[in-house]
């Protein structure tokens, strides 16, 4: 167990290190830097700036070094000092640009995620167990509206039926008159009336999906042989199904929590965009927008750090639940 | 796997012997008339199909289905509200014309419907020329104004004043068949890498299914978005729609090498497997002739699940503004003037193009979970 443990972290480091290079790749791959941005703007204005200026801002930057230099800069300092790097649109470092939003993406996505669960797994099971019930099909159909519907599509709807039969701003965390007040009981109170239509929002892909994994899951241990020997033996119906079905279709869905995490994040970013909400979503919107390197690179940096400590966590996770995984674990 | 016994070659039929015959006039029917069999078992399957049916025949003619071209506007009626019908006898089909005015205060324009102004409807008219199938030159459409150029908005219009309904005809074009070439490109992909891994097995294997992990923990929309942005403004439509397909399909493929993987490596202990490997076929012979005809159904279900995720994926990127731009129209792009809350509020119709999204994705399900059923008909 030990020995698989220390091999997933080396490969983790290895992954981590693989995305964080790609991901620079990527981000210089277009034609241009961030310089181009500060031209085209300046032409925008009508204005012009002068080839010394832009090596100047070339130079403070450190675009004139070249490609590994610049990746090496940007790398050590993220593992060394835990620098993230400047943004340049904002002229701020990054960690603190992401520190001020990245929590507020944290509570969305975990109330989110919360959500999701209680609500997918009492109908998923009840799916399952009473299938081709009229409830069953109303739950099929829900989820696959839910799954065919996209998040910001939801999020417009749900915003003009707020503007325009509730009279309420529905996008961003507060309304106007708490936006500059200090932290108090109506406050918080005003966060949460705003906060529950991106929570469903996000949440409502992620629960339509989890209806059907679970549903298919349950369905294919329900006619196993091991359910009847336990219904033969004389368990009571409810003890049997939660202690053995139950339990059995909820392993594929541990190994998928890995992959919910960075999936909640995707969909939080389109819903802030939309509702103009100030977690991380918008941020990196603009900066992929505006070429703002460290920006984007430590945006993907942080997510595919989630997603694959996500997944160990859930490798991990699985193994503690299933006990034919961990025997296979020791005896590998 | 019943395949295999199948497809080899029928005995001649004087030496048939009663049983044989009797077995195929009644319950030997091929192996796609039974998936089509349990295809229709599949009622919402079925009515996904037919709702699909007509929608890609319209979008391939969309020039004709569309009452104007994608681009012909009307300046003076930016966010005209949507028309409706109306039938007498003096007229034949006609709708109302709107007169504008102004808001002295908040300079908003607002549109009523003119009762005096009739504008007369005709079917296969004259109006916006376009190219039938991009070859033949025509200007008939189904339906438009008599007088090519009157206001015509059965959907309403959008801020410069075109037509919705029009452009969203354009769009489907675009929004169809994205998610049909991308998964097209993943297939290929995943079918090539996830054969080659599952086939030889050994270190080869190993590499490949580190790879796509490596791929697979890559969050997507972070990639895609950075991806997108980083296409040169200076690309055509046709170009950036190509790399965006790319993009997508890019991501798409590493489920489906998995699955194809998972495949031949239980297939290669079968039996047929074994059999045909003992009676000389070459190896391509065994994969191509043996191995992929018995999953073959299994992957195109898989396939058509990953249809409606790319059309999901275009719409998002081209809402965002990173996707597909203007002039190009798809219904991302046609989105992108919904994105302001106000706009939607003072032109709900903005969103239609969204309501179709909906419905050509969960159509889209709806066939792929059909096929999913109708992939292994011997259950």
């Amino acid at each position: 167990m030990l020995r698989y443990l220390a091999r997933r972290l080396g490969w983790m480091v290895v992954t981590l290190a693989a995305i964080s290079f790609v991901t620079f790749v990527v981000i210089k791959l277009p034609p241009g830097d961030y310089t181009s941005t500060v031209i085209a703007n300046a032409e925008a204005r009508g204005q012009a700036i002068p080839e010394s200026q832009i090596a100047e801002l070339k130079r403070h930057y450190g675009l004139d070094k070249p490609f590994l230099v610049q990746y090496w800069t940007w790398i050590s300092g993220v593992v060394l000092h835990g620098d993230l790097g400047q943004s340049f649109a904002w002229n701020q470092s990054v960690a603190s640009l992401i520190g001020n939003r990245v929590l507020l993406s944290i509570v969305l996505s975990i109330a989110s995620l919360l959500f999701v669960w209680s609500i997918a797994f009492p109908i998923g099971i009840y799916s399952a167990l009473r299938q081709y019930s009229p409830g069953d099909y109303l739950a099929s159909f829900l989820g696959f509206i839910g799954m065919a519907v996209p998040e910001f599509m939801l999020a417009l709807v749900m915003m003009y039926i707020g503007f325009r039969y509730f009279g309420q701003s529905v996008g961003g965390l507060f309304s106007p008159e708490y936006a500059d007040a200090a932290w108090n009981l109506g406050k918080l109170l005003d966060l949460i009336s705003h906060l529950w239509v991106p929570i469903v929002v996000v949440g409502v892909a992620g629960t339509a999906s989890l209806i059907r994994i679970t549903r298919a899951n349950l369905l294919d241990e329900l006619h196993k042989p091991y359910v009847a020997t336990a219904r033969a033996k004389g368990l009571p119906e409810w003890k049997l199904l939660l202690k053995y079905p139950v339990r059995m279709s909820l392993s594929p869905f541990f190994s998928t929590v890995g992959w919910l995490l960075p999936g909640l994040i995707s969909g939080e970013t389109i819903v802030s965009v939309v509702m103009s909400l100030p977690t991380s979503g918008p941020l990196l919107l603009s900066g992929v927008k505006s070429q703002d390197m460290y920006l984007v690179g430590s945006f993907v940096l942080i997510l595919s750090a989630l997603t694959v400590i996500g997944t160990m966590l859930s490798d991990l996770a699985l193994a503690w639940w299933d006990p034919r995984i961990r025997h296979r674990l020791s005896k590998g | 796997m019943v395949q295999t016994i199948q497809a080899q070659p029928a005995p001649p039929p004087q030496a048939e012997p009663e049983v044989v015959k009797s077995l195929r006039d009644h319950g030997a029917l091929p192996q796609w008339r039974l998936m089509w069999r349990q295809f229709r078992r599949h009622k919402l399957a079925l009515i996904g199909l037919i709702v699909l049916v007509p929608i890609y025949f319209i979008a391939v003619f969309s020039g004709f289905f569309a009452p104007a071209a994608s681009d012909s506007a009307h300046t003076a009626l930016p966010y005209a509200p949507p028309q409706r019908v109306h039938f007498s006898s003096e007229h034949g089909l006609f709708v109302y014309g709107y007169s504008s005015t102004r808001d002295q205060e908040t300079f908003e324009q607002t549109f009523t419907v003119d009762k005096n102004k009739i504008v007369d409807v005709g079917l296969f008219v004259r109006g916006d020329e376009y190219k039938i199938l991009g070859l033949i030159p025509s200007d008939i459409h189904l339906i438009g104004p008599v007088k090519a150029g009157d206001p015509f908005f059965l959907l309403g219009a959008d801020q410069s004043g075109r037509d919705l309904l029009s452009r969203l005809i354009h769009g489907a074009r675009v929004s169809l068949s994205i998610g049909l070439v991308g998964v097209l490109a993943a297939s290929v992909l995943g079918l090539l890498i996830g054969g080659i891994s599952g086939y030889l097995g050994g270190p080869i294997d190993n590499a490949i299914q580190r790879v796509i992990e490596f791929i697979m923990s890559i969050p997507t929309l972070p990639l895609w978005m950075a991806l997108s942005a980083s296409l040169p403004d200076s690309w055509g439509p046709l170009t950036r729609y190509f790399a965006i397909t790319v993009i997508l399909s890019l991501i798409g493929w590493t489920g489906l090498a998995r699955d194809v993987r998972g495949r031949f490596l239980s297939l290669r202990e079968e039996d047929f497997v074994m059999a045909a490997r003992l009676d000389g076929v070459s190896r391509g012979g065994i994969i191509f002739g043996h191995m992929v005809p018995s999953f073959a159904s299994h992957i195109i279900a898989t396939v058509s699940m990953a249809v409606p995720t790319m059309i999901l994926g275009e719409t998002s990127l081209s809402f965002l503004g990173l996707g597909l731009q203007a002039p190009a129209v798809s219904w991302g792009v046609l989105l992108e003037g919904a994105q302001n809350i106000r706009a939607v509020a003072t032109a709900p119709w903005l969103l239609a193009p969204g309501l179709a999204v909906v419905v050509v994705v969960l159509a889209m399900n709806f066939v792929g979970d059909g096929l999913r059923d109708a992939a292994d008909p011997y259950k």
